[in-house]
């Protein structure tokens, strides 16, 4: 008797008697059904943002048509855009190459069995737990010029009245490092996680066969560590290229326009200029962004599975 | 012999060195903020670390006294919004649980159509531009009433919290063998008996792990409480920002609000710190 006609009984279960409940049938589908309903309603306003996408409307006209790729030629001629194409770039990259490289550091010196390591583990995530935006009014009071700490100690080593997010030039690397701050316990935990899983065969086989520490490291724990540091890099890159958080709270897109990426010119365009379809037409955009790199990355991620175990 | 252990000594000498220059990037500002909210205004200027505590700035946010005198108070209610971001995020995460722990169940035992499709449709929510979404949420808030409203802001707010909980408790459901469930179930108990006296207790350190981290989140956000919420909806982290723009800035509450508004979490990490990474990577890591 085998139970595969009914896709209620999972597969491996034994053939055993039972009551026959019709209700059965349907389960799976009742169960779901509440978040499918959930999901359904989180599709509807993403459905409705694409066409949105596609018309002009804006809370400062009583109607609005349908204008098809309008929206988009004009954001791909707006100088604008590509200044958010940069900014969302910069932003980006920077954050998550420190992320990634810092977390990776701090996860190897806290894989190591003395008191040191072991204490401060439980350390590590209180940045992480902390509302971005909160973070953010922590280190803004902290570069504040008047109140700020950190060009006291700086003027003690003769750097004086560092703008830190006033100015232009020093902006991108101020909301980059508090990205830094409550980020990389994100990838220093999950790496320490995917340090402490590794098998130790192949170490104790490396240790007899004799080599330096860095050989054991590239050959060994970094293709082993690699699924692991594919789904930090995905996760990071992808909720920095989206960030509004940080860059909102700390200048609101300023000084000009230096911080303003993809997330802070839809909230602008949507909420302070009210033309709420154009605002879309920047999110469709990054989502098909972000889309692209999770599938991209996901096939990366599959690969460094198989790499990582075959080794 | 000798050299190998002075060299192991070096070796944790610079990592301890190292370590602890992490650690002082990553803890002083938190120490730092709690520092500057425990201080008077007159002396907010100054860089003591040794100073006289006060909780005057604590009085007047929690309960919008004008306790430390001086021009400007702020007239935010921020023990309001504390409130706010409690009932908001507890009730979100409550729904969530409620819709999602079914489903993770489903998603762990049952085959059938489209189920891949439907999960990675849960995860991908995680992945969506929250301005995306808000965006026809307003509007559509706006028509319905929605706007400003508990109910509104916990509708949202599953956007974040259910895909955590379906994933992470689909994790801990898979761990647990078949078996287990037929063997209760030839004893002769019934489906509804099984999930709820058996397999839900199995799981508890999922849920329990899986909801700290969805209300972490849910009590985190800023973009959907800003924009679908309003002044009776304020939650904690909008109302921090609001320090900010007052004309006076008082350093000191802010630094209090900011404390106010982290403790929670802070607090309630140290006791997910097991189960941390599993919720943190979606399962794609094993805790």
């Amino acid at each position: 008797m085998s139970n595969h006609a009914d896709p209620t009984i999972p597969l491996n279960m034994p053939a055993t008697p039972r009551k026959v409940n019709r209700w059965r049938k349907w389960r799976p589908y009742l169960i779901i059904a509440p978040a499918f309903l959930l999901t359904i309603g989180i599709m509807y306003p993403f459905l409705t943002a694409v066409w949105y996408s596609f018309t002009n409307y804006s809370l400062t006209r009583p109607t609005f048509e349908f204008i098809a790729f309008k929206n988009y030629r004009i954001i791909l001629q707006d100088p604008s855009f590509w200044n958010a194409v940069s900014v969302t770039v910069r932003y980006a990259l920077g954050a998550v190459a420190v992320e990634m490289l810092l977390g990776l550091g701090i996860a190897l010196l806290l894989n190591q069995e003395h008191w040191l390591a072991k204490a401060l583990r439980y350390v590590l995530i209180f940045p992480l737990m902390i509302s971005p935006v909160i973070g953010t009014l922590i280190w803004k009071l902290m570069m504040s010029p008047s109140v700020g700490i950190l060009n006291y100690y700086l003027s003690k080593i003769g750097i004086k009245d560092f703008p830190w997010a006033a100015s232009q030039k020093t902006a991108m690397m101020s909301v980059v490092l508090v990205d830094v701050w409550i980020f990389t316990p994100f990838v220093g935990l999950l790496l320490l996680a995917g340090l402490r899983s590794l098998p130790r065969a192949p170490y104790e086989a490396a240790t007899l066969d004799g080599g330096s520490a860095w050989f054991t490291f590239k050959t060994l724990t970094l293709p082993m560590l690699m699924p692991y540091m594919m789904v930090c890099l995905m996760f990071r890159l992808i909720d920095s290229l989206k960030m509004f958080d940080i860059i909102y709270a700390m200048t609101g897109g300023g000084p000009g326009d230096s911080l303003m990426n993809f997330s802070l010119q839809a909230y602008f365009n949507g909420f302070l200029y009210l033309n709420l379809a154009y605002g879309l037409a920047y999110m469709i955009i990054l989502w098909l962004i972000v889309y692209i790199i999770s599938q991209v990355l996901s096939a990366y991620w599959g690969k460094a599975q198989k790499r990582a175990v075959g080794q | 012999m000798a050299s190998n252990a002075v060299r192991r000594r070096l070796q944790t000498g610079i990592s301890s060195i190292l370590i602890l220059a992490y650690f002082v990037f990553s803890l002083f500002p938190i120490l730092w903020m709690i520092v500057v909210s425990l201080k008077r205004q007159s002396e907010i200027f100054t860089t003591r670390f040794i100073f006289s505590p006060t909780l005057d700035n604590y009085m007047t946010v929690l309960f919008g006294q004008n306790v430390a005198g001086g021009t400007g108070a702020i007239r935010t209610d921020f023990g309001g919004s504390f409130i706010n971001s409690l009932i908001i995020s507890v009730t979100a995460v409550l729904i969530s649980l409620v819709v999602g722990v079914p489903a993770a169940y489903a998603l762990a035992r049952f085959d059938f159509k489209g189920k891949n499709d439907l999960a990675f449709t849960f995860l991908s929510l995680r992945f969506a531009p929250e301005l995306l979404v808000i965006i026809p949420l307003f509007i559509i808030y706006h028509k319905l009433g929605l706007y400003n409203t508990y109910t509104g802001l916990i509708w949202v707010y599953q956007l974040i919290c259910m895909p955590l909980i379906i994933w992470v408790v689909r994790g801990y459901f898979e761990d647990i063998p078949p078996e287990l469930e037929y063997a209760a179930q030839v004893d002769g108990y019934s489906w509804w008996h099984v999930f709820f006296k058996v397999l839900l207790p199995l799981v508890s350190p999922g849920i329990a792990a899986a909801s700290l981290l969805a209300f972490i989140f849910a009590w985190n956000n800023f973009v959907f409480a800003m924009l679908l919420g309003g002044a009776q909806t304020n939650t904690v982290t909008v109302s921090a920002l609001s320090f900010l723009a007052a004309e006076q800035a008082r350093y000191g509450e802010m630094a209090a609000a900011s404390v106010i508004a982290a403790l929670p979490e802070v607090l309630l990490a140290l006791g997910i710190q097991k189960y941390l990474i599993r919720g943190l990577s979606f399962g794609a890591v094993k805790g």
